[in-house]
C-alpha cells in the first residue's frame, strides 16, 4: 500500500475508536510534555547561567600573576620552571608585551589596596580597586543606582552595596530584609569621600608633588629609592552597584571601585612594592596581578599558554566552567530519565491499544488478506496507528509542555518581581527539542506498535473469519 | 466435455486443478482430515457447484483454492501456480488479483462506505486514486448501487450487500470467482437475483466460478457440475444436466 492510502486508512481507524485511541494519545501526549518540560527547565537554567557567567566576565578573563606572588601552592606547575627568584617581574613592559598577544582586548593592572576613606569626618576602612572602562557590561552594574564612571580619570567612586550601609550606619542584623538600593542610594549620590592613601614617590623627594602628578618616568632607573608620602584625594560618589562584581576573587574583593587611569595616577603604594623593596630595580610600578580580557571565551585556553610560555602564572575559570558543564550533562540525564519515564508508561498504553484493536478487528484483518492484502500491508496499517498517534502526541505534547514552561516561569518571575529581582527565562523550548520530541514520541511508538502490528500480519486468515 | 458441446476451445484449458488434497487439522488428541485426498478439475469459465452438508470439507476445499489456507498434502494448482509452493507474499498477490471471494456472511467493512470497501483491492493493488474511484463507481454500476455508494453496509438490505461484496470481488478483474455460501444469509427470490448476476459474470466475462452451497436446488439451477463431498472425501462429480439443457437454449437463442 502507498503511504498516503495507509495515513488515510489509519487516520479512519483512529477515528473508529475515537475515544480509546484519543485517550492513548493524550497518554503520548503528557509523555511528550514532561519530557519537553525537563528538558526545557535544564536548557533554560543552562543558558541562564552561560548568560549570566558570560557577563560577569568570568569566562573571558585570565587573571596573571608572577611566579614570585604565588608560591608554595602545591601546584604541579609552581614547581616547575624557574625558582620564584629567578622568574619575571610583572611590570609594566611585561603588562604590554600581554596586551600585544593575539586574541586580547586588554591587559590591565589589578589596583588593589587597603586605605581609609571619610565619609562625614567618620573613617571607614575598606578594600579598594580599580576598574577599567570595559567594566561598564559586567552585569554586575545592572542593577546599579547612579551612572558608570563617565571617564577613565574622572575622580569618581562606585560602591558595593554593602559599603554604603556601612556608610550610613544601616547594616541590617543578621537575617532582616536589606534594604533597598535605591534607599541607599539617595542619600549617598553625588556626595564626596575623601580617600587617605600612602603614595609612592621617587627619591629625592625634595618638592612636594600634587595629588594626581604622573610619576617621573626620566629613566633614571639606577635610583632604586623611593619614600611613601601620605594624600587625600577627594571622591565623588557616582553610583551605588546592587551585586558584588568581584564575588569570584573571595576575601581580597573589594567595596570600593575607582576608574583604572585615575587609580594609576594615584600611584598608591601596593603591598607588593613592600615585597619587592630589596629587589626593586626602579621606580616603576610591579603589579601583583593583571587581568587580561581575551575577545571570546574559546580562546583563553591559547592565550593562557601564551602567557605562561613568558613565565608568570595564570588563573582563570575555564577549569571552573569544563565541570559546569559536566554538571549540566549530569542533570541534562536525570531530567531527560524522568521525562521519558511519562513517555514509557504512555508507550504501553500504545501496545494495550493496539493488542485491543486487533482483538476487536480480527475480522476485518481477516477479509483484507481474503480479498489481497498481504502480510506487509497488515503490517504497515498497524505502523502506520500507531506513528499517528505518536505524532499527533508529539506536536499535542510540545505545545503542553511549552505551556507548563510558560505558566511555571510566569509564576517564578511574579514572584521575583515581589523579591525585587529582574526577571529571567528559565525555561527554554528550542526548535531542535520540539523536532527531536516530535520524532522521539514517533519512533517510541513505532516501537510499541512492532509487537502488535506483527502479531496483526500473522493472524490466520481462515481463523478470523470463522467466527461471526 | 461430451454432454456439453457448445463450450469454447478456451473452455478445455484447465483453471484449478487438485490432486490427492489434504487438509489436517489436530484438536487436542483428535486429528480432524477436513480435506482428505480430493482430486479435482475445474475447466477455465466452468460453473461448478461443491456440495456437502455442514462439516464435508467444501469450505476448506473452497479456502485451500482461495489461498487463504496451505494444504497439509496434495497439491493444488490454479491458473497453472502451484499453490503450495507460494510465499505468503506471493499468495497474497495471488489473491488480489487471480481471485475475488463473496462470503455468507458479505464481509464488509462496516466503517467504510461502499465505494471506500470496493475500493479497497485496489488499494492494495496501489492503483491510483483517480482511477481507483472511476473503476469502483463503474463496479457499483455495474451491480445496481451506483446510487448508494456513499452508503455504509449497515444502512444496506442483505440482498445490496451482496451485491457491492460482489463488486469488490470484481474489481481486480479476477479469473476466478470463489463464493463460499453466497445466498445463506438472503431469501430465496434475493439469492437468486444474486446467483443471475454471478452466472451473467460467468457468461459474459467467461470467469471461473466455484461456488460452495448445501442447497442442492440452486445448484441444479445455476451449475453446470456439481462436486459431492461427505467427510472430507470426494464422493460424487457429474455434470448438471439441466443446466447444460439451459445454456444450450440460451446459447441456441443468441
Amino acid at each position: 500500500m502507498k503511504i498516503p492510502d495507509l495515513t488515510e486508512l489509519a487516520l479512519r481507524n483512529l477515528r473508529e475508536s475515537l475515544l480509546r485511541n484519543s485517550l492513548t494519545t493524550i497518554g503520548i501526549s503528557v509523555g511528550v510534555a514532561s519530557l519537553v518540560a525537563m528538558l526545557s527547565l535544564g536548557t533554560g537554567l543552562q543558558q541562564l547561567f552561560s548568560r549570566r557567567l558570560a557577563k560577569s566576565g568570568l569566562f573571558d578573563t585570565v587573571l596573571v600573576s608572577s611566579r614570585r606572588e604565588l608560591r608554595g601552592m602545591g601546584r604541579e606547575e609552581e614547581r616547575k620552571g624557574p625558582t620564584p627568584g629567578e622568574s619575571r617581574i610583572l611590570d609594566e613592559p611585561a603588562r604590554l608585551e600581554i596586551e600585544r598577544l593575539p586574541n586580547v582586548t586588554e591587559a590591565y593592572p589589578d589596583i588593589r589596596f587597603v586605605t581609609e576613606l571619610r565619609y562625614e569626618d567618620k573613617p571607614h576602612l575598606t578594600m579598594i580597586s580599580a576598574l577599567p572602562q570595559s567594566a561598564k557590561s559586567n552585569d554586575a552594574f545592572d542593577g546599579m543606582q547612579g551612572t558608570f564612571f563617565s571617564s577613565d580619570n574622572e575622580a569618581a567612586v562606585i560602591l558595593q552595596k554593602s559599603f554604603a550601609e556601612e556608610l550610613l550606619g544601616k547594616t541590617p542584623p543578621l537575617g532582616a530584609a536589606e534594604p533597598s538600593v535605591a534607599e541607599l542610594a539617595k542619600p549617598l549620590l553625588g556626595k564626596e569621600l575623601t580617600m587617605r592613601y600612602a603614595q609612592r614617590q621617587a627619591a629625592p623627594a625634595t618638592q612636594t608633588p600634587l595629588a594626581n602628578e604622573p610619576a617621573p618616568s626620566d629613566g633614571s632607573v639606577t635610583s632604586a629609592a623611593y619614600s611613601v608620602v601620605s594624600r587625600e584625594q577627594k571622591l565623588r560618589i557616582v553610583g551605588i552597584s546592587d551585586l558584588d562584581p568581584e564575588s569570584m576573587r573571595g576575601p581580597t574583593r573589594a567595596k570600593v571601585f575607582l576608574p583604572l587611569k585615575l587609580a594609576e595616577s594615584l600611584h598608591v603604594m601596593l603591598p607588593t612594592d613592600l615585597r619587592e623593596i630589596s629587589r626593586a630595580a626602579s621606580d616603576q610600578p610591579v603589579y601583583s596581578s593583571i587581568s587580561v580580557r581575551v575577545k571570546n571565551p574559546a580562546q583563553v585556553e591559547g592565550v593562557e599558554d601564551a602567557i605562561k610560555k613568558m613565565g608568570f602564572t595564570t588563573f582563570s575559570i575555564l577549569d571552573a566552567s569544563n565541570s559546569l558543564r559536566q554538571v549540566f550533562r549530569v542533570l541534562y540525564a536525570f531530567l531527560g530519565i524522568f521525562g521519558s519515564l511519562a513517555l514509557t508508561v504512555a508507550s504501553i498504553g500504545i501496545v494495550n491499544t493496539l493488542v485491543m484493536a486487533i482483538l476487536e478487528r480480527r475480522r476485518e484483518i481477516g477479509i483484507m488478506k481474503a480479498i489481497g492484502a498481504s502480510d506487509a500491508d497488515v503490517k504497515k496499517l498497524f505502523f502506520a496507528e500507531a506513528g499517528a498517534m505518536g505524532i499527533l502526541g508529539g506536536i499535542v505534547g510540545v505545545v503542553l509542555g511549552w505551556a507548563i514552561g510558560q505558566i511555571i516561569n510566569l509564576g517564578i518571575n511574579i514572584y521575583l518581581k515581589s523579591q525585587s529581582v529582574p526577571p529571567e527565562h528559565f525555561w527554554a523550548v528550542p526548535l531542535w527539542l520540539v523536532v527531536f520530541s516530535i520524532i522521539f514520541a514517533f519512533l517510541v511508538s513505532l516501537v510499541s506498535g512492532l509487537y502488535p502490528a506483527s502479531r496483526a500480519a500473522k493472524l490466520d486468515p481462515v481463523q478470523a473469519l470463522r467466527y461471526e | 466435455m461430451t454432454t456439453a458441446p457448445a463450450v469454447s476451445a478456451a473452455r478445455d484449458t484447465v483453471a484449478i486443478r487438485s490432486q490427492n488434497l489434504c487438509r489436517h487439522y489436530r484438536m487436542g488428541e483428535t486429528l480432524i482430515r477436513a480435506v482428505d485426498g480430493v482430486s479435482l478439475e475445474v475447466r477455465a469459465g466452468e460453473f461448478v457447484a461443491l456440495l456437502g452438508s455442514s462439516g464435508s470439507g467444501k469450505s476448506s476445499v473452497l479456502n485451500l483454492i482461495a489461498g487463504l489456507d496451505r494444504p497439509t498434502s496434495g497439491s493444488v494448482v490454479v491458473q497453472e501456480r502451484d499453490l503450495a509452493q507460494l510465499s505468503r507474499e506471493e499468495l497474497a498477490k495471488y489473491r488480489l488479483h487471480v481471485v475475488g471471494m463473496v462470503f455468507q456472511s458479505f464481509n464488509l467493512i462496516p466503517s467504510m462506505t461502499l465505494q471506500e470497501n470496493v475500493e479497497l483491492p485496489l488499494r492494495f493493488a496501489e492503483v491510483d486514486r483517480s482511477r481507483r474511484q472511476t473503476l469502483a463507481r463503474d463496479a457499483l454500476e455495474r451491480v445496481g448501487l451506483r446510487a448508494r455508494m456513499e452508503h455504509r453496509p449497515s444502512e444496506l438490505s442483505g440482498g445490496e450487500q451482496q451485491r457491492a461484496a460482489l463488486a469488490r470481488a470484481l474489481i481486480n478483474r479476477p479469473q476466478l470467482l470463489l463464493a463460499d455460501e453466497p445466498t445463506g444469509n438472503l431469501d430465496s427470490h434475493t439469492g437468486t437475483e444474486i446467483l443471475d448476476m454471478v452466472r451473467e459474470f460467468n457468461r459474459e466475462l467467461g470467469m471461473t466460478v466455484v461456488m460452495v452451497t448445501h442447497e442442492r436446488a440452486l445448484a441444479e439451477r445455476y451449475a453446470e457440475r456439481m462436486i459431492f463431498l461427505a467427510d472430507g472425501k470426494l464422493i460424487d462429480d457429474r455434470p448438471n444436466a439441466a443446466a447444460a439443457l439451459d445454456l444450450r437454449a440460451e446459447g441456441g437463442e443468441s
